[in-house]
């Protein structure tokens, strides 16, 4: 019984940690954006006065947020979820584009089906293509072994300049440098439909999508035969086959299911904000940054959510930052910062060696007196 | 019309595909030394921006161009510590640190240009090194440094070491090679190298920095690293092939492919080369992996 006490006091304890650690690294990313700001003569309270104002300020600035917010939790749970398989998914940005433009091809090309049937649809195609965009990055590792960091990064260009090319030619708006609109009956449903407090907000039902989507991840990952195998696979892929878990079979699924979850962030974007695609000349930076949000989230639905929220305050609040006259780009310093201090662990690592050098006193004093 | 045009196009594909290998060698090169060490670089992309940044800065703040270099070199070589002590150090993602670099090198260039020069988009004009024949001072340079890095790698004791901890960072570490030392100084040679393949834009091709004039380079060259398979004469020609492939692009108007397809075309062939279908390229055995002193 005692056992069983100390035993969740400990558990409690690590969960703790777990929050503590990334909370204090954003700490002191802020810390290091503020004085940046102070040290080119700017009040750093006004700047934070200001990213909190323009991204929370009122119903419809929160709303904008949120629209910010749904891409970032589900190409954080697409990384999160690869990562659990030991995979690093850093073609998420590729599957997402991907997932972006054949939503808006099936949203245009099936116009004239019921939205009931419309919709879902065009989210599926989207979803789908996503999935079959990574199944080549799994399936290259899996069979010949090739990485899937380099895969990712050049299937991000090829996506890009695929996305390009049907923008340019059979999605053209001739004389423009986007996409075809599409069908009314493929449009996700707007809060400013009911609620007037959203007026001037393109919030829209996505964001409750991406939350049941975190569920469902977190269910597929924790309580199920196949979650545990992916799981297996990426802490301990020898011990796994040894157990009869096939890796490939597991490596190729679990990047499939990431690119899933990419793929619908895509169609989401597509169908609840932008209704077009624009001719890209860089990334969208929804997959990079799902990079940051999984790890401040620690590949925690969870934590996913919450840092996926406060990475879009970080970015919606830049623009009320510009017009304070302090340049907006502080926001990425400061999320470049975060995912620095985050990745290399630094607050554990820190106290780790204070810890360390305290115990190795401890015993030099020791030996002294013996 | 005819008479003049075959030779006068070579001419003008082979001078435009050599300039636009040119940042992209210093890239590959640099990214050669960090991977051969066992330290993946993927942020050579935001190197290259800042040093394209620095170049700016220190040619508008001296009026010489020697300076701008010498500044792009120094910025370049802090960042690839950045990595280096960030994956070294702390063991963090190589990958990560990477991506965090790119994402920091961008913002901060961007806040930088705001700051100094008032207004986003772009710089003034400042000196640069203006060509002298065919090419500027960065391309005959390119060409020296991909030699010099042959030499180093595969004809000196350091590189000897270099590549040995890249494979098997134990078995150097009990032959008394200092792993740790090794890592330092190539993660910054790449960042150094990488520092002035941006210079070699901003102060080369151009007289200014621009907001996302690195566009992509930076995992181009690091393309035509693993394209090249990890070996620095590999790496710039496939440099030089990439820079065909833009070149043709500028000069040829009715293409019987797509042009997208043409700038798909260096990341499509590395997949390629990267899955084996075109002679395997394999990487260093110990790419990627935190080397742990002491662990079995």
């Amino acid at each position: 019984m005692e056992s069983g006490i100390n035993e969740f006091k400990e558990g409690l304890l690590n969960t703790l940690k777990e929050i503590a650690y990334p909370l204090v690294a954003i700490l002191i990313s802020v810390i290091a954006g503020g004085i940046l700001v102070y040290s080119f003569g700017s009040d750093p309270i006004i700047a934070y006065t200001a990213m909190i104002k323009g991204s929370l300020g009122d119903w419809n600035k929160t709303g904008e947020t949120l629209v910010t917010v749904t891409p970032l939790i589900l190409t954080g749970l697409s990384i999160a979820f690869a990562f659990k398989c030991n995979l690093f998914n850093i073609g998420v940005e590729g599957q997402f584009i991907i997932g972006s433009i054949t939503a808006v091809w099936a949203g245009w090309a099936f116009a004239g089906l019921p939205a009931i049937l419309h919709l879902p649809l065009t989210l599926l195609a989207g979803t789908v293509a996503g999935g079959i965009w990574a199944s080549v990055i799994g399936w290259l590792k899996a069979k010949v072994g090739s990485h899937e960091v380099i895969n990712g990064i050049m299937m991000n260009y090829i996506a890009m300049y695929t996305s390009n090319f049907l923008v340019r030619t059979v999605l053209n708006v001739p004389g423009k440098a986007y996409s075809i609109e599409i069908a009314d009956t493929a449009k996700l449903w707007r809060f400013s439909q009911a609620f007037e407090q959203f007026n001037h907000s393109r919030l829209h039902i996505g964001i409750i999508l991406s939350l049941i989507v975190a569920l469902i991840a977190y269910y597929i990952l924790n309580k199920t035969v196949r979650g545990y195998e992916i799981r297996a696979v990426g802490f301990n892929p020898h011990a796994a086959e040894y157990g009869g878990i096939s890796v490939r079979k597991n490596i190729i699924l679990a990047m499939i299911v990431s690119g899933l979850f990419a793929g619908l962030a895509g169609s989401i974007m597509a169908t609840g904000v932008q209704y077009r695609v624009n001719n890209l000349f860089g990334f969208t930076g929804y997959g990079l940054d799902g990079i940051a949000v999984s790890l401040v989230g620690n590949n925690h639905p969870i934590g996913i959510i919450l840092s996926a929220f406060l990475f879009g305050v970080l970015q919606k609040g830049g623009p009320l930052m510009q017009i304070q006259g302090i340049p907006k780009e502080v926001v990425g310093i400061i999320q470049g910062i975060i995912i620095l201090f985050v990745a290399a662990n630094f607050v554990k690592v820190v106290m780790e060696n204070i810890k360390l050098n305290k115990d190795l006193k401890r015993t030099a004093v020791k030996e002294e007196v013996e | 019309m005819e008479g003049v045009g075959i030779l006068t196009i070579i001419g003008i594909v082979v001078t435009a595909s050599i300039r636009s290998a040119t940042p992209l060698i210093f890239a590959s090169l640099g990214g050669n030394f960090s991977e051969r060490s066992g330290v993946f670089n993927i942020g050579l992309e935001g190197i290259m921006t800042v040093g394209a940044f620095s170049a700016v800065f220190f040619s508008y703040k001296t009026g010489s161009p020697w300076a701008g270099l010498l500044g792009a070199m120094v910025v370049g070589g802090l960042f690839g510590l950045l990595l280096a002590f960030m994956s070294i150090y702390f063991k963090a993602n190589q990958v990560i640190v990477g991506t965090a670099i790119n994402i920091l090198a961008a913002s901060l260039t961007t806040f930088l240009l705001v700051e100094i020069w008032g207004r986003p988009g772009q710089t003034d004009n400042v000196e640069y090194f203006k060509a002298v024949g065919p090419f500027n001072l960065f391309t005959y340079l390119a060409f020296v440094m991909v030699i010099v890095s042959y030499y180093v790698m595969y004809k000196t004791p350091f590189g000897l070491r270099v590549r040995a901890v890249g494979e098997h960072p134990r078995a150097a570490d009990t032959l008394g090679v200092n792993v740790y030392v090794i890592r330092y100084i190539c993660v910054m040679i790449s960042g150094v190298l990488a520092g002035i393949g941006g210079a070699s834009l901003s102060i080369g091709s151009m007289s200014l920095f621009k907001e996302g004039m690195i566009a992509g380079k930076g995992f181009i060259a690091l393309a035509a690293l693993i394209f090249g398979k990890w070996n620095p004469i590999g790496a710039a020609l496939a440099c030089l092939f990439f820079g065909f492939a833009v070149a043709l692009e500028t000069v040829a108007t009715n293409l019987p492919v797509p042009r997208e397809f043409l700038y798909a075309l260096p990341y499509i062939m590395t997949m390629f080369a990267v899955s084996g279908f075109v002679g395997r390229a394999v990487g260093p055995a110990a790419g990627g992996i935190p080397y742990e002193k002491g662990e079995k």
